[in-house]
This record gives structure tokens, sequence and C-alpha cells, in this order.
């Protein structure tokens, strides 16, 4: 067995890809983003609803997909629900950070999100990594209605 | 009559002729089972295309000196090799094009924009690669013409019994793969062309998968036309094949205009040269074309039914193996097939299950496989491929089955 790939799968992240957290759909949703990898066909149906101040009273998602994908769309929904829109931002950058650049230390903010690190050795799994929060920057950029998101617009 | 055997050929030695096989990934011996999208060249085509640009370099078909005669006789001698290769009457009727996806968009483009009306069917299959689907759709669009499809049943092979029902005399051009390239579906080509003929409708054959595996021969298949990529049968990439029968090729208007396509240019018109020049505008793939005749020499020394033949066994040896992992489907599998083997886990999408293999150094291909449509059919988000050419071995096989139970109990 090689390391990367136990730092990669780790019971966590197989764990939420089996028995993903947050999987459905918000009833009376403010925002709907539908998100494709189509590089590898991996789909994120995310329904979010804000309060008044603009934070993540609600977020969930659905769709199909690698573990990674999957863990990490459900380990996202659990970190955002509650947030307010600038801790949301921050997390989406120190995120894709910890994803993609391995020269720094992720910050602890990121709690269980810091076990997708192990991504940041595979670079052609990142776009795998950050589907869900491509579709959750478009869902806080929109605010309402319905729209599409694209690894693929992405590098 | 002499039987040919895979046992007749030293699989070892030609083996030890692909210096890039001799690799380390990730610390693991490499296990190149990703054929279908690409296959690795022996050092007779790397040498073949290195003594051309160290000795020959020149323009081809128009300059007067030593070089450029040279040039241009290595170049048409590979076509007249591709033509021999495939059993086309003549080597007029072999157009070098980019590849596959590129000779299939000419006969689109050229035939297609000339011949097709408003409410003409173009026939395709369901087990179309993206590169004999998208053309078509554009052509479609372009022209007023309609796609219609010969579906594909569970077992990977196509639905013959509904042909006759699709295959009338509203069918143009019938369009279809060999050898599928997720599913390694071998199709009943000379029967396909009988019957789109009887019709009179035109055939073009993705060979893409078959052209390096299988014997292949346009007269004996009765297409019209027939599309395949040199980087598939340890050729270089950038080089491909448009077979077309003469009468065909001769009846078809321009596809690309440039030099060395024309007779005489006027400011206002051109003369046109007669096929195949006629489809090879601007300077053409020189190397490419001669490093395909050295990959077409390396395949015909050890024979294509050879080639088949240890192909199928390294094929019905990752079926029984992998039919012992009890997590593992097998997508497809009707024994009308060689080359390659599809599957799914059930506990792990194809993705990670590629990214866990080749951590072993074991190369496969997961995904689609440039077929969304069959995958969605299927109910599918891909499978994982492992596709066999003739350097791989029975133990590298082995490796594969014991990495995949290995990786069936990770993801458990």
């Amino acid at each position: 067995m090689t390391t990367e790939l136990e730092e990669l799968y780790q019971e966590v992240i197989l764990d939420h890809s089996r028995r993903p957290r947050n999987f459905g759909e918000v009833p009376e949703a403010d925002v709907r983003v539908h998100g494709d990898n189509p590089a590898c066909g991996d789909e994120i149906h995310l329904t979010a609803k804000f309060g008044a101040d603009g934070s993540f009273q609600d977020i969930k998602f659905s769709g199909h997909g690698c573990a990674i994908s999957q863990a990490s769309a459900s380990l996202m929904t659990m970190k955002l629900k509650g947030k307010s829109r600038s801790d949301a931002e921050e997390m989406i950058t120190a995120f894709h950070d910890l994803v993609t650049d391995g020269s720094s230390e992720p910050p602890r903010s990121l709690g269980d999100l810091q076990l997708l690190k192990g991504v940041r050795k595979f670079p052609q799994r990142v776009k795998c990594a950050m589907l869900a929060w491509r579709a959750v920057e478009q869902a806080m950029h929109q605010q309402s209605g319905e729209s599409s998101v694209s690894t693929e617009i992405e590098q | 009559m002499h039987k040919i055997a895979a046992s007749d050929v030293d699989w070892e030695t030609i083996r030890n002729d692909f210096p890039v096989l001799n690799q380390s990934v990730h610390g693991h011996p490499l296990i190149y089972f990703d054929n279908a999208a690409s296959s690795q060249k022996p050092r007779a085509v790397l040498d073949a295309v290195r003594h051309y640009y160290e000795h020959d370099n020149a323009n081809v078909h128009r300059g007067l000196h030593a070089l450029s005669s040279r040039a241009t006789e290595a170049y048409e001698t590979s076509r007249l090799v591709v033509a021999e290769y495939i059993g086309a009457a003549s080597e007029d009727e072999i157009v070098f094009t980019r590849g596959t996806t590129e000779s299939i968009n000419l006969v689109a483009q050229a035939w297609g924009g000339r011949y097709l009306r408003p409410n003409d069917v173009i026939l395709l299959t369901e087990m179309e690669h993206h590169s004999n689907l998208v053309p078509w759709q554009l052509l479609a669009e372009k022209c007023g013409a309609q796609l219609r499809f010969v579906p594909v049943q569970e077992d990977g092979t196509l639905e013959l019994d509904r042909l006759d029902n699709l295959l009338d005399e509203k069918v143009k051009i019938f369009a279809f793969t060999h050898v599928s390239n997720s599913l390694g579906t071998i199709n009943p080509v000379a029967e396909l062309c009988r019957k789109a003929r009887a019709v009179g409708a035109i055939t073009i054959v993705d060979a893409a998968q078959s052209a390096g595996h299988l014997p292949v021969n346009v007269q004996e298949l009765g297409c019209d036309f027939l599309a395949f990529s040199g980087h598939k049968m340890v050729g270089p990439t950038g080089i491909g094949v448009l077979y077309g029968r003469a009468d065909v090729l001769d009846a078809m208007p321009p596809y690309h205009g440039g030099g060395e396509m024309i007779i005489s240019v006027t400011l206002e018109k051109s003369v046109f040269k007669k096929a195949p020049h006629r489809f090879e505008a601007g300077t053409p793939n020189i190397a490419g074309a001669i490093g395909l005749a050295a990959a077409i020499h390396y395949i015909e020394q050890i024979g294509r039914d050879r080639i088949f033949q240890h192909d199928s066994e390294l094929t019905r040896r990752a079926e029984e193996g992998l039919r012992n992992i009890p997590e593992m489907r097998l997508i497809g599998a009707s024994n009308a097939r060689a080359t390659l083997v599809s599957f799914v886990m059930s506990n792990a999408h194809p993705h990670d299950l590629t990214t866990y293999a080749d951590q072993y150094g074991l190369a496969m291909r997961g995904g689609h496989h440039c077929n969304q449509p069959l995958m969605r059919k299927f109910g599918l988000p891909g499978t994982t491929r492992a596709s066999f050419y003739f350097y791989n071995t029975p133990a590298e096989v082995d490796r594969m089955i014991e990495i995949m139970a290995a990786a069936a109990r990770f993801f458990s």
C-alpha cells in the first residue's frame, strides 16, 4: 500500500463518499447550481437557502461521481452551513490552496476538510475536489435562481 | 496449411524493442494497459523518423534538389506501404491526414457537404467514439440531414435485427466503428457494408481500434471509406489515413485549400490535383508518414493474425481473473471481441480505481472513453478499461488482477 493512496483515501473521506451528509435538496431553495466536470462526468446539484444577512441557512447537494468529489461536497456542506458570506469566501480560498498549493500549511479552520490535503499529490484529481466549491462559489455570486457551472471554464 | 500461432513469436524480444516500457512508475514496473488510447513505439519507428530528419529532411513535391527528391520518394513510398497494408487497389486511394478524427471530418465536410440534402439520413451506431459522432452532428445541422442510430445491446453488440428497418433508401451514408473503443466489440463490417450498398448508401469504417490489431482488407470488407491513426498502431502521433475507393474519392471536392493540392492558381480560381493530393493541402506530416510505414513493417513482421491471437489470449485471461473478484462487473462482455476489457467495481468509481492502479504502476483508462451516450445508455458514469497490445504479457495481466483484488479490499 502506498502512502499517497492512504493519504488520498482516508477513512473519513471514504466514509463521506459512501454516506454523504446533507445529501438531497433544500426545500424552497434560493439558489440551485448544477455543477459538472465534463472531463470525467462527475455531477453535483447544489441547493442553498440564505438568511437575511446572506449567511448559509441551509445547504445540500446531490449528484454522483468519484469518492473525492462526493466526499468534498459532503464535507463542504457540513462546514458551510450557518457560515457568513465572508467566512464562506475565506473557506473557498483556503480549500483551493489546500488542494493545489504544496507549500503552505492549511488553516485549522478547515477542520475535517484538511483531510483532503492528499489531493495536492494528484494534480489530475484537483477538479474532482473543487467541483462542489465551484458550484458554491457560483451560488454565492448569483444569490438566487438557477445556473450551471463547469470545471472546464477554469484552467 | 501452416497454422499461424502466437507461440511462434518471441514476445520477450519484441517487448525489448520498446524503450519506454523499461521503467518504473511510483516505484513499480510500468504495466501499460492504455493501448486503446495510444500505443508505444518500437526503436524501428523512432529510428526511421530520426533518420529522415538527420539525412533527408526537405519539403515534398516541389524542390528540384536531392533532399526534396528523397523526402518525396520516402513520403510516397509510405503511401504505397499503407495501400498494401489495407489491401487498397491503388496508392491513390490513400490520403494522409492527422488521424482518424481528421479523416472522418474530411469525409463529413467534403463528401457530406457536396452530396447530402435536407432530410437525407446519416446512419450511425450508439457505440461510436465522439470522433465518429460529432462530425456528423455538425454536418446534419449544416445541411438539414437526420441522424439515426443502430442500438447497442446489453452484451455490447449491435442490434442487427433492427438494421433492415433503419437502413432504408433515405440513408446516404452509414458510419460505424470496426472495433468499439470502450467495449471491444468487433462489428461484422463486411455484412454492414453489403447491406448499406444494397440501399445505395456510402460506408465509412472507423478502424482506429482495428488497423493495428487484426487483419483489415478494404476490398474484402467492401467499404467506401476507412479511417485510422498511426499512433494506435506503434506509429507516431499526428499521422493518420483516410482510405477512399477511387471513384468515390475522385468525385469528392477538396477539403482544405492551399499549396500542394493545386495544379494552377489564378487570382480568381484554382484547378485542383487529383486524389489523393487534392486532399493534402500544405506541407504534410512527412516524418509521420515515414514513421507510419516503419510501424507497418514492424507489425507485418510479427503478423496481424498472431497479434490478434496474442491480444485475444490476454483478454480472455483478464476476463477470467476479473470474474473471480466479486465486486467486479465486466461491461459488454460478448465473445465477439478482443484487445480490451471494460469493467466497473461496485464499491469504487472508475476514477478512484484508475488512480489506485496508477500508484502501482498500472496505466489504465478510467472514464467515459469519449463515449458519453453509450455510458449513459448503460447507466454508468464510465468504466475502467484495460487495453492490450502485443508487447503486454500474461504476467502483467496476472499482476493487474492482483492489484484489482487489492483495490476491491481497499475501497470496501
